[in-house]
């Protein structure tokens, strides 16, 4: 195969680092790590947005590196880090499935997205392509990231991981989302974060705990 | 018998090997309590025939295929036999090794143990002549006749002690897998005969089948076979039959019989079937590879030294399976470059497994003689005591632990060669689970290091955990000479592999029609033409490394002599060192245990602070038993028990039963 | 088979067994170094070496023939293993007999000899030591292979040396890939050399030992060989590193002896880097519990796979 020109090699690259960010958050442990983690996963969004961005000339493609740069990689992480201090969370229990068990997990899901992407890559016309996979995997991953955990405040971060494996996902196929819908999601995802910073308080509040199996209590039939 | 031949042909002179063997098998009724009999004489000749069998199928791989009709059988239906490249290479599997196990045990049966010599000498050539009949069957009836009379001489042989009840559980537990197999096989023949009710395999191969009826065919006998080979979750009966019977016989079992069950799907879906589809091969992949990883595991865990070496037999048929599997997946996408090096990696692993297992099967039994202890707890520094069986069985260590220059790791590296290549094929999906196998297979060969280096140490090494052991006696020298033969066969198939491949380039041409092409540079190294500059050469690698041995040796003499003190051993300084503090066999197997929990189902009998004399217990099971066997199992019982009401005891309803069927009929007829 | 060949053979199987004690002296001296501690020479190993050489061997009672043939067999197939990388030059004869896959099996004979030596005298701390060592081995010798293997499906061969050359004769090219089997690969080496998170060298406890509790029977110029072999390994394993992650300025068998003369002292400086950067990896980190060792490995073998599936998914 032809080589490819250098601005994709990096973005290959950082589609692969946002692949191995995803599985270190999936056998991270430490909740503030994880903040860091995800706050990475956002830089390396950032800076394959404005690569897309300098490829293709798309001036939205900017604003939304911008947009990435302030929600994702400064303002969310540091509104987790207060978060964290304040609930005084560091660490998430033992998680449900052992470590290498997730990852094996993991890993099969890795060849489910890359192999699902195959198909649909080669329907796509944009240079980033080949990423989708990737951006399918990171998605499916925070996905078991949050079904592995025990904690509220991992889950969310898992959450906001999804989110970026969404955006990336966009990206890749189709260069992006319109602006308007981008604004929207991004709106809707610091709007879930402060929602959920409500339900932390009121979570420990009730059960001087946030582990979510305390929540498990709450059914009607015992 | 092939003298009165009036034209000779290598079918003939297998065919008289066969005869021969059956011969002998009779002969021992003549004087059926006398030990010496049928060890001194018949055993040898027994050997002897292997011997004939492997030089004639070596020498007939390259010739064209023969055949014959001979006159038994039932009327209209003789048996037709069929002598090409795959059933040649897998005589010479047989005569092979069968004839390493034969001088084994002309020194190994004794009196007094279970069945008369007599009988257990025409068991056991029976059970050669039938092997050796499935792999010229060229009919379907021949072929089932033949393997019924295998699996039946096989199920004589494991029960020879019958008065325990453990081990006729065990015989019973096979022939039912058996059956259940031999089923499957029957119904796939069924299957491929494709309505003209013919049922040669000539008829079978010009026959016209719809491409699912041929997916049909091919699952029967991939069911079939599988549970002859013993692959996952058809597994069950291996663990127990094997460290059941004799050790020639497990080892002729796990050497030579399961390898039948290659020789049958190789059969099946490269020369029965037209038409392979890449799915079948991803189907026996993850089957192989399944069992490849379950049968590692739980071999890790074992405490039986017999019991270790038959989940290791599962191991191994799993990497064979593995082997089949990316042949037709290869085979099914049009790349036949790549198929013609697994096919090759696939008969070698098979080959390699019949030497090296027998070499260790056949260790175990000159331990049990030597010690009668097959728990791997009351074993220990044998390697003083039986210096001969110790280091023959180093050999088969090695080989099965895929180490260089031994014969395991020419597979191996043949098995990864075609693995490497495996992202080309043009499936999704296919290409990204083709090297995540290559990561299982390197994950089970590292394991079977693990394995091996736990068997040998606990019985060989260490110090004597029972004092019993101190007057264990080495083998004899009949079993001597049949350790030999296979630890030989081992070290020669690792070390020529070029020779070997060019032998099965002719199997690669004939299953697959595509030429062999070069496999080897100057007849040392080999170096596969679809590996694309990938080579090996065992002999140079060895050479280089004995040399730097030896030099290292004798440098160290020469600069620094060879003053060597015996004293205590250091420990530390702890000075009250006894055997009861080396690793057991539950300790070496306990990081295993741990790591890969969920696929066991353990019970632990932890001892209590204040025990004055405190025990620990785990037993390892596995959890298949418990997840089909036992549902399965409650499920026909239930179905009998609803059966068996309709048994009521009284003539009456009996007539009744016998006049509501007449009804029924008349009134269908009519 | 050219004399130049012959040549380059020859001095990159002596220049591995004259360089490697001095390079497990360097990463010690750096280790000393980050350590606040007085370091030792980098020629330290070698005065080891020459003591243990001059001194007598007592055998353990019950110590058998494989307890005494087992170091010169380590030694032998860490030197075989030496003689197919190519660190100075690809242009080796016996790495023809002997690909990437072969190399794996050259090293997992010599971890089976080391364990079985150390069960051999039959003390607790004996098989104490082979059991872990073993354990080590089963996870970390198929991630060596699948980052070998994803290396070899970049160059379309498991030939070390067209590996080697494949990636430096290129069009410079990032490979997403190989930086996950890096990271794999780094993690392995320190498992297999008995390095800090896993094993430490440097440990008086028996208890957490893993390399040192199968030598702890030997003595003398048994251990000697043993200690070499184990220095070895490691020049072994930093070159393996070398040859698929940085193998500019190997010398080719077109470049002559001059491009031979230019790697000598190349290979001393990536040495140099790679062994100050191993004592600042074991410094930073902790030694981790037995019972996280597996979790280590595992997490080094899936790197490695998914660097596979990286390579498969982005061609690169």
């Amino acid at each position: 195969m032809a080589p490819l020109s250098f601005d994709l090699q990096l973005l290959n690259g950082c589609a692969a680092l946002l692949l191995l960010l995803s599985f270190s958050m999936l056998s991270q442990r430490r909740i503030v790590n994880l903040v860091n983690l995800l706050a990475l996963q956002g830089a390396l969004l950032c800076a394959a947005t404005l690569l897309v961005a300098v490829r293709t000339g798309q001036g939205h493609l900017y604003l939304s590196a911008v947009l990435t740069l302030a929600l994702k990689v400064v303002g969310l992480p540091l509104l987790l880090h207060r978060l964290i201090r304040r609930l005084n969370v560091y660490w998430d229990a033992e998680p449900v499935i052992n470590a290498s068990g997730t990852m094996l997990i993991g890993l099969l899901i890795v060849v489910f997205a890359f192999g699902l992407a195959q198909p649909i890559s080669a329907l796509a016309s944009t240079a980033t392509r080949s990423t989708l996979g990737i951006a399918i995997a990171v998605i499916l991953l925070a996905f078991l990231t949050m079904i592995t955990r025990r904690k509220a405040m991992s889950q969310v971060v898992a959450f906001l991981s999804m989110e970026n494996g969404l955006f990336f996902g966009a990206m890749s196929a189709t260069y992006g989302m319109p602006m308007v819908v981008e604004l929207g999601v991004a709106l809707d995802v610091l709007v879930a974060m402060l929602v959920l910073g409500v339900f932390f308080f009121q979570i420990r509040e009730q059960f001087d705990s946030l582990d979510l199996h305390h929540l498990e209590s709450l059914k009607e039939t015992e | 018998m092939t003298a009165v031949e009036v034209s000779f042909s290598y079918l003939d002179a297998c065919l008289g090997v066969l005869v021969a063997w059956g011969a002998i098998g009779v002969a021992g009724l003549i004087r059926p309590r006398s030990v010496e009999f049928a060890g001194r004489t018949l055993f040898p000749l027994g050997a002897v025939c292997g011997v004939m069998l492997t030089v004639v199928a070596i020498a007939s791989i390259a010739a064209p295929t023969e055949r014959a009709v001979l006159p038994v059988g039932l009327p209209d239906l003789p048996f037709h036999i069929r002598r090409d490249a795959l059933s040649a290479v897998f005589l010479a599997l047989l005569g092979g090794a069968s004839a390493g196990i034969s001088v084994f045990s002309a020194g190994y049966f004794r009196k007094g143990e279970g069945a008369l010599p007599g009988l257990l000498c025409l068991e056991y050539h029976v059970f050669l002549a039938a092997m050796g009949l499935v792999l010229i069957a060229d009919d379907a009836y021949a072929f089932m006749v033949a393997w019924e009379t295998m699996a039946l001489a096989s199920y004589f042989l494991v029960t020879t002690q019958h008065r325990i009840a453990e081990i006729r559980s065990a015989g019973f537990l096979y022939l039912l897998i058996a059956h259940v197999g031999a089923i499957g096989i029957l119904l796939s023949f069924g299957v491929m005969q494709g309505g003209s009710w013919q049922f040669t395999f000539d008829a079978m191969r010009s026959a016209h089948i719809a491409p699912e009826w041929a997916s049909a065919a091919f699952c029967l006998a991939l069911f079939g076979f599988g549970a002859k080979a013993g692959l996952v979750p058809l597994h069950v009966w291996l663990p127990e039959a094997h460290p059941a019977a004799p050790s020639p016989v497990s080892a002729l079992m796990s050497g030579v019989m399961l390898k039948t069950a290659v020789y049958g799907l190789l059969r099946v879906s490269f020369d029965l079937l037209h038409g392979v589809q890449w799915w079948w091969g991803l189907l026996a992949l993850a089957f192989g590879l399944g069992s490849a990883f379950y049968g590692v595991i739980f071999a890790a865990v074992q405490t039986d030294m017999k019991r270790l070496l038959a989940w290791s037999s599962i191991e191994n048929l799993g990497i064979v399976f593995t082997g089949i599997g990316l042949t037709l997946v290869f085979q099914g996408c049009d790349m036949s470059a790549l198929a013609a090096l697994a096919l090759i990696a696939t008969l070698y692993h098979a080959l390699n497994h019949a030497f090296m297992k027998s070499v260790l099967f056949l260790g175990t039994g000159s331990v049990l003689h030597a010690t009668g202890q097959r728990n791997l707890g009351r074993l220990g520094g044998l390697i003083h005591r039986m210096p001969w069986v110790t280091w023959l069985t180093l050999v088969g260590v090695l080989a099965i632990a895929g180490l260089p220059p031994l014969n395991g790791f020419v597979s191996e590296w043949l098995l990864l060669q075609a693995f490497l290549f495996a992202g080309e094929v043009p499936q999704a999906f296919v290409n990204m689970l083709l090297p995540v196998g290559a990561a299982v297979v390197a994950l089970c060969t590292a394991l079977a290091g693990y394995v091996m280096v736990k068997f040998f140490g606990v019985i060989f090494l260490g110090q004597p955990r029972e004092a019993s052991l101190a007057g264990a006696h080495d083998a004899g020298v009949m079993e001597r000479i049949g350790l030999l033969w296979l630890a030989g066969a081992c070290i020669a198939l690792g070390l020529l592999p070029v020779q070997v491949v060019h032998l099965l380039g002719s199997v690669v041409q004939e299953l697959l029609h595509v030429g062999p092409g070069d496999w080897g540079v100057d007849g040392w190294l080999l170096a596969p033409p679809a590996a694309r500059h990938a080579s090996y050469g065992p002999l140079a690698l060895f050479a280089v490394t004995v040399a730097v041995v030896v030099l290292g040796a004798v440098g160290v003499r020469v600069w620094f002599g060879r003053r060597a003190r015996r004293g205590p051993a250091w420990d530390c300084g702890f000075v009250r060192l006894d055997s009861r503090m080396q690793d057991t066999a539950e300790g070496f197997g306990q990081p295993i245990r741990h790591m890969f929990e969920p696929f066991f189902s353990m019970q632990r009998e932890l001892p209590t602070p204040f025990d004055a004399l405190p025990r620990y217990r785990v037993t390892v099971g596995d959890r298949i038993w418990g997840l089909v066997y036992a549902p399965l199992g409650a499920v026909v019982r239930g179905t009998a028990e609803f059966a068996a009401r309709l048994q009521q005891g009284r003539i009456a309803t009996y007539l009744l039963y016998s006049f509501v069927t007449l009804v029924v009929l008349l009134a269908l007829v009519l | 088979m050219t004399p130049l060949r012959i040549v380059t053979q020859l001095l990159e199987i002596a220049a591995a067994l004259i360089a490697a004690p001095a390079f497990l002296g360097w990463v010690n001296q750096c280790r000393a170094w980050l350590q606040n501690r007085r370091a030792p020479s980098v020629l330290q190993p070698y005065y080891g070496l020459r003591k243990l050489f001059g001194k007598d061997v007592i055998l353990a009672e019950n110590a058998s023939a494989l307890f005494r043939f087992a170091p010169y067999a380590v030694f032998g197939t860490m030197v075989a293993a030496a003689a197919i990388i190519p660190s100075m030059g690809t242009g080796l004869p016996l790495s023809t007999a002997a690909d990437a896959i072969a190399l794996v099996g050259l090293l997992a004979t010599a971890r089976v000899f080391v364990s079985l030596a150390a069960m051999d005298v039959g003390t607790a701390f004996g098989t104490l030591g082979a059991r872990r060592e073993m354990m080590v081995g089963f996870l970390a010798e198929p991630a060596l292979l699948m980052v070998l293997f994803v290396a070899a499906m970049i160059s379309h061969t498991t030939s070390l040396p067209l590996i080697a050359e494949g990636l430096t004769t290129r069009a410079l090219a990032l490979y997403p890939s190989l930086a996950f089997t890096a990271v794999a690969f780094t993690l392995v080496l320190l498992a297999e050399n008995a390095r800090i998170p896993v094993d430490n060298p440097a440990t008086h406890l028996e208890l957490t030992m893993i390399h040192e509790a199968m030598l702890l029977e030997y003595s003398g110029r048994h251990l000697a060989m043993m200690e070499w072999a184990a220095a070895l390994k490691l020049f072994n394993y930093a070159c393996i590193g070398f040859a698929l992650f940085i193998p500019w300025g190997t010398g080719t068998e077109a470049g002559g002896p001059a491009a031979l003369m230019l790697a000598a002292p190349l290979l001393a400086l990536k040495l140099a880097v790679a062994g100050a950067g191993l004592a600042v990896v074991e410094t930073l980190s902790a030694k981790l519990r037995v019972f996280r060792a597996p979790e280590f490995l595992a997490t080094a073998f899936l790197l490695a796979v998914l660097g596979l599936l990286v390579y498969l998914l982005l061609g690169a």
